[in-house]
């Protein structure tokens, strides 16, 4: 039945093309995360009146937050191709399309990360100052666990996102359901192709939305 | 326990700089509670802020006990706050702590181990009144909870000073109440020293021992409680005194009082401890020739003693009212003629 409704399709290829979307999308959003909120809490303290309140620090990395996140993501892989060929020796492949995806999504995330750490209360830092708390703790026991529900919906977002990243990476070559929806599918003109991994990624990308929505309700004791 | 030398403090630089403490100087002593009040922008908060080193003099020394707050930072002064602990307007707890997480935070950052801790919460608890909520969220409570929960935070690393900044604000008067009950019992079970800034006389009046007021970043005016309450001498002294002795309900009476005889005096006597159970009024009236209306009385209580004021209008011969008068004046009740038009 399903071979008459999508007589195209070779399973065993849409399986591997659907394992390699699945790990390009958990890697780069595991390193995108932990890069992205590096990046939005130096973003966040250096800003004014902040705790390492300083000028040049915040304009550089907001510069570079602002320039990255701008950058159309096909665009960026192109301008990337030297530096991921100096990397990792090749520019196909499912790991050659991470410097990109993890470059164009890290700013995207550090700016959710910054909007997260603006919306804490000003009065619980002041109060935790209070109590004679280092910086490291101001950060690890008040910044990030009071803005976790809007840290975890942002990475939410932002996996959804590089979801969409790694097919466009497909289309030169990264390998995943976007390369085989160009080459096989539309290249060839196998609709049917083009079809179920459109649906292969629709799925993805409803499961992390639920696990994403699932993780904020648990954390959100407000 | 505490000394402020000289303090000033502005904020930002030049001609456009704002000066929120000025000429400060004022001794606080061991297990005193003192309020400072002041409407806001009086620079109350600014001054709070000075005792545990959240805001550093422009000049001026800050001293607690035999540390100089204003002279330390880093590591040192991190210490010190743990000694200096403060509660807030809006408690400022964590959100994603439960109560007993919140009480433990101080512990954790002041590095007490885990066996310990969990004895220091389940104490403190006890204290503040918090038995069976100790795994709630702050979300799940009320005003009044919140605060015992700030304040069993602020206890956590036994400190010396409790500043309290607006801590009953926020609250209804029911709950105000309930707060400066337990404020008052930690200061006298624990030895605590307690600095509290408030817009709301009711407080100083209620738990305070000595009180100084703030205008436009000075203190214009600094006592007992009970002195000040009798004599303010300053204006906007008279006013903050006049929240807890003239509510709003007596200057409608009185409106209302002058509308029915027009041609009455109206008087407002003070009394002060013991005079306020004499029967001055009704000697008073055997004496002379005079009708009696009351508008409106109170007696307030302080740290000091009681303190009582009753507004009354005169009807009669003006030459008999104002013997009378002058007979209150004899019996050592402030008497003063407010509103004679």
């Amino acid at each position: 039945m399903i071979e008459n409704l999508f007589p195209n399709v070779d399973w065993t290829k849409m399986w591997e093309a659907t394992v390699e979307t699945l790990y390009m999308t958990t890697v780069s959003t595991i390193l995108t995360f932990v890069i992205g909120l590096a990046l939005g809490v130096l973003l966040f303290l250096s800003g004014p009146g902040q705790l390492w309140s300083n000028k040049l620090v915040n304009i550089i990395s907001g510069a570079f937050v602002n320039i990255f996140r701008s950058i159309p993501f096909i665009i960026l892989i192109i301008l990337l191709i030297p530096f991921t060929k100096f990397l990792l020796g090749t520019m196909r492949g499912p790991d050659a399309a991470m410097p990109a995806l993890i470059i164009g999504a890290a700013p995207f995330y550090a700016r959710m990360v910054l909007i997260a750490l603006q919306e804490i209360d000003k009065g619980v830092i002041e109060a935790s100052k209070s109590m004679g708390a280092k910086t490291r703790t101001i950060i690890f026991k008040v910044l990030l666990p009071e803005s976790m529900p809007a840290l975890v919906s942002g990475i939410t977002v932002t996996a959804i996102a590089l979801v969409g990243y790694t097919a466009m990476a497909g289309i030169i070559g990264a390998g995943g359901l976007g390369t085989l929806a160009y080459l096989d599918g539309f290249q060839r003109s196998r609709e049917d192709v083009t079809l179920v991994a459109t649906i292969t990624i629709l799925i993805i990308v409803f499961i992390i939305q639920f696990i994403g929505d699932f993780a904020v309700r648990k954390f959100d004791k407000r | 326990m505490i000394h402020l030398t000289d303090i000033n403090k502005r904020f930002g630089e030049g001609p456009g700089s704002i000066s929120a403490v000025e000429n400060v100087s004022l001794e606080i002593a061991d297990g005193e509670i003192f309020g400072v009040i002041g409407y806001s922008g009086a620079g109350k908060s600014t001054l709070i802020r000075l005792l545990n080193g959240l805001e550093m003099p422009t000049s001026g020394s800050v001293k607690i006990g035999s540390l100089e707050i204003s002279a330390i930072k880093g590591k040192e002064l991190r210490e010190a706050r743990q000694k200096v602990s403060m509660i807030f307007q809006h408690f400022n707890l964590l959100w994603s702590r439960t109560v007993r997480e919140n009480i433990a935070f101080p512990l954790e950052i002041a590095g007490v181990g885990k066996v310990e801790r969990e004895k220091k919460v389940a104490e403190l608890i006890e204290v503040v009144g918090l038995s069976g909520r100790e795994n709630a969220y702050p979300s799940e409570l009320s005003g009044g909870q919140k605060q015992r929960v700030g304040i069993a935070r602020a206890l956590a690393n036994d400190p010396e000073v409790l500043l309290c900044d607006e801590a009953t604000s926020a609250l209804d008067p029911e709950t105000t109440d309930s707060i400066l009950d337990l404020l008052t019992g930690i200061n006298e079970r624990l030895g605590l020293t307690i600095v509290l800034i408030t817009h709301e006389m009711h407080v100083i009046r209620k738990i305070c021992h000595r009180v100084a007021v703030m205008e436009a970043g000075n203190v214009v005016e600094m006592g007992d409680v009970l002195d000040v309450f009798q004599s303010p001498k300053e204006a906007i002294t008279k006013r903050f005194v006049s929240q807890v002795t003239e509510p709003i309900e007596a200057k409608q009476a009185m409106a209302h009082i002058k509308e029915e005889f027009p041609s009455g005096t109206l008087i407002k006597l003070v009394f002060v401890g013991e005079k306020t159970e004499q029967p001055v009024l009704a000697s008073l009236i055997r004496k002379f020739t005079v009708d009696v209306n009351i508008v409106q009385g109170n007696i307030s209580h302080t740290h000091g003693g009681a303190y009582g004021t009753l507004i009354l209008q005169l009807l009669g011969d003006s030459a008999i009212i104002e013997e009378a008068i002058h007979y209150l004046h004899e019996n050592d009740v402030q008497t003063e003629v407010i509103g004679n038009d």
